[in-house]
């Protein structure tokens, strides 16, 4: 019996940007196990309602405690936010990033959006990242002073230029890997972004970790909803982003 | 406490059965208990060869239900006999194969092969609203359901469950025909055809545009045609949409089914299955009910 389905303890709710609020659960089983990419199936509000859980991924853990951050934007989300006590939780569901600091020495780590948040544990286990967060603008910039803790080096960058620099984060990660030459590459964010991701990654060679999201059922492989599409033929032409992801490598999976 | 009943000579532990497509093949749901608590699980469509189902987005939620267009992606029948049998064997749950197909051929050549391998029922899915190759196109003409039922039974060496479409005018007609045809059983109801959109971007949530609504929003619909076949068949009944609880289960064996079938609420919680099940021992606790069996068709009706 390797899942289970656990009663958490909400700690707090904290608003760290308009409607992106960052939740703190307390379990010690599922703060022992996370990985960094992996993701918790959260019961929002009334299931008689709402019967689907929300997946949303884990961004950093302490002791016991778990943190999660999530944007307002649905039914689901604006249930969580409104909720105090215990929230019915399964995971930590998924494959994770791949953290192996004797075999890569040059990490890059790029996000974008909500998508910054799964990066931040990967981050505090990697020894030498450097880390590209891309926002919508100056507002939602969040966490730069966690990850400049924990990470060799981080750019932020804005699409209108109101804080860091102006464009794109993979701009700045594919100017910089001319100089530092990274040897993988992880990505979290919002699909034109993971293209471009992965289209660096294929030009260069270098091996790249893409974190995907998508509608999810049952979160643990057994609804076939959440699929993402890969170069196999025939049924295994889809994978599923609760079981064999959310984390894929670049070749895996067509975006 | 006796929860055993009897669906065309298979003998159930219980009448808990995790109802097809929602509950894969069995692997996932026994890391959370041992699947062999329930009483049988309705395997994942399969069809003849193997597919890989619709592009996504597959799933959406609405109020107090979901809508799915998965497509019958699944490994194909010959896959599922080497492969996912064994497994299934190990546990005390009975096995129920579901079918589903294009044309009568590919329901037969399935039944044939199905019954030769271990499985202890046969379920004939012709009511799939997310495929052309679901069957929804025989499900909905009784005379289509008289004609595929009995070409398949000329096949079919084990009990064989009829699934039957929500989305016809009546769905005493197209249950009628399956008996006629010599189905043992019927099951009902698959889901309700449905459509949501993204007003923001005009654009249908689900890639397929339509998909099956499914969840506690329809267990009205589905406990009123659960009633209505009843009352127009003879044939065992396992009844299906939106059971949630013990009470919402207990609900469909006073409407008549012999047993029942939990989905979409596998993915709300994981262990709804044996919840339900202990629900409605609670009920028959409550009530010095013995048999789980004297519940079925226990509806009174006062006539005026």
């Amino acid at each position: 019996m390797s899942y289970q389905d656990y009663s958490c303890q909400i700690c707090s709710q904290q608003e760290i940007a308009p409607n992106i609020i960052a939740c703190c659960l307390e379990n010690a089983h599922l703060a022992k196990n996370a990985k960094p990419g992996q993701f918790l199936h959260i019961q929002c509000g009334d299931p008689a309602s709402m019967p689907l859980r929300r997946p949303i991924s884990i961004c950093d853990v302490n002791g016991d405690e778990l943190t999660i951050i999530y944007e307002v934007k649905g039914r689901g989300t604006k249930a969580l936010r409104e909720q105090t006590g215990k929230v019915q939780v399964l995971g930590p569901l998924g494959n994770g990033f791949l953290v192996d600091n004797s075999l890569y020495k040059r990490p890059a780590v790029i996000g974008g959006g909500i998508g910054t948040y799964p990066l931040y544990l990967l981050t505090k286990q990697l020894t030498n990242a450097s880390v590209y967060l891309g926002f919508r603008n100056q507002s939602v910039v969040t966490l730069e002073q966690e990850f400049c803790q924990v990470a060799e080096k981080v750019t932020i960058t804005t699409d209108d230029g109101s804080y860091g620099v102006s464009g794109f984060a993979i701009t700045q990660l594919e100017e910089d890997h001319k100089k530092e030459v990274f040897d993988i590459v992880y990505a979290c964010g919002p699909k034109p972004m993971l293209r471009a991701v992965q289209a660096f990654a294929e030009k260069t060679g270098v091996p790249c970790q893409l974190s995907l999201e998508e509608r999810m059922g049952c979160g643990i492989g057994a609804c076939l909803t959440c699929n993402c599409e890969t170069h196999e033929e025939g049924s295994a032409h889809y994978k599923h982003v609760c079981k064999n992801g959310p984390v894929f490598w670049s070749q895996e999976v067509v975006l | 406490m006796d929860m055993k009943i009897n669906i065309a000579g298979v003998e159930l532990d219980n009448p808990i059965i995790a109802a097809s497509g929602t509950y894969g093949f069995g692997h996932e749901y026994n890391e959370f208990y041992d699947i062999s608590e329930i009483g049988a699980i309705s395997v994942k469509g399969l069809t003849k060869s193997p597919r890989a189902g619709n592009p996504p987005p597959r799933i959406t939620e609405t109020i107090g239900g979901i809508l799915n267009s998965v497509g019958l992606q699944n490994p194909g029948v010959d896959a599922f006999i080497k492969e996912e049998i064994p497994f299934l064997r190990k546990h005390r749950c009975k096995i129920i194969a579901n079918m589903a197909g294009n044309t009568f051929e590919d329901y037969c050549e399935m039944a044939e092969k199905l019954s030769a391998a271990d499985v202890d029922m046969l379920e004939m899915n012709i009511s799939c609203p997310n495929v052309k190759a679901g069957g929804a196109a025989f499900g909905t003409n009784p005379d289509t359901v008289l004609a595929i039922t009995k070409a398949v039974r000329t096949y079919a060496k084990k009990p064989l469950i009829v699934k039957l479409s929500p989305n016809v005018a009546d769905i005493t007609e197209t249950a009628k025909a399956a008996e006629a045809g010599g189905a043992d059983a019927l099951s009902l109801i698959n889901t309700l055809t449905g459509m949501a959109i993204d007003i923001n971007t005009r654009r249908p949530i689900l890639a397929n545009v339509v998909g099956g609504l499914s969840g506690p929003c329809v267990k009205p619909v589905a406990l009123r045609m659960v009633y209505q076949v009843h009352q127009a068949v003879k044939l065992p009944i396992i009844g299906m949409g939106g059971i949630s609880n013990g009470d919402d289960a207990v609900e469909f064996l006073l409407a008549g089914s012999t047993a029942i079938s939990v989905g979409t609420a596998n993915f709300t919680d994981p262990y709804a299955c044996l919840k339900i099940r202990d629900g409605i021992k609670t009920y028959m606790e409550k009530h010095q009910i013995k048999t789980v069996r004297e519940l079925t068709g226990g509806l009174i009706v006062e006539s005026k």
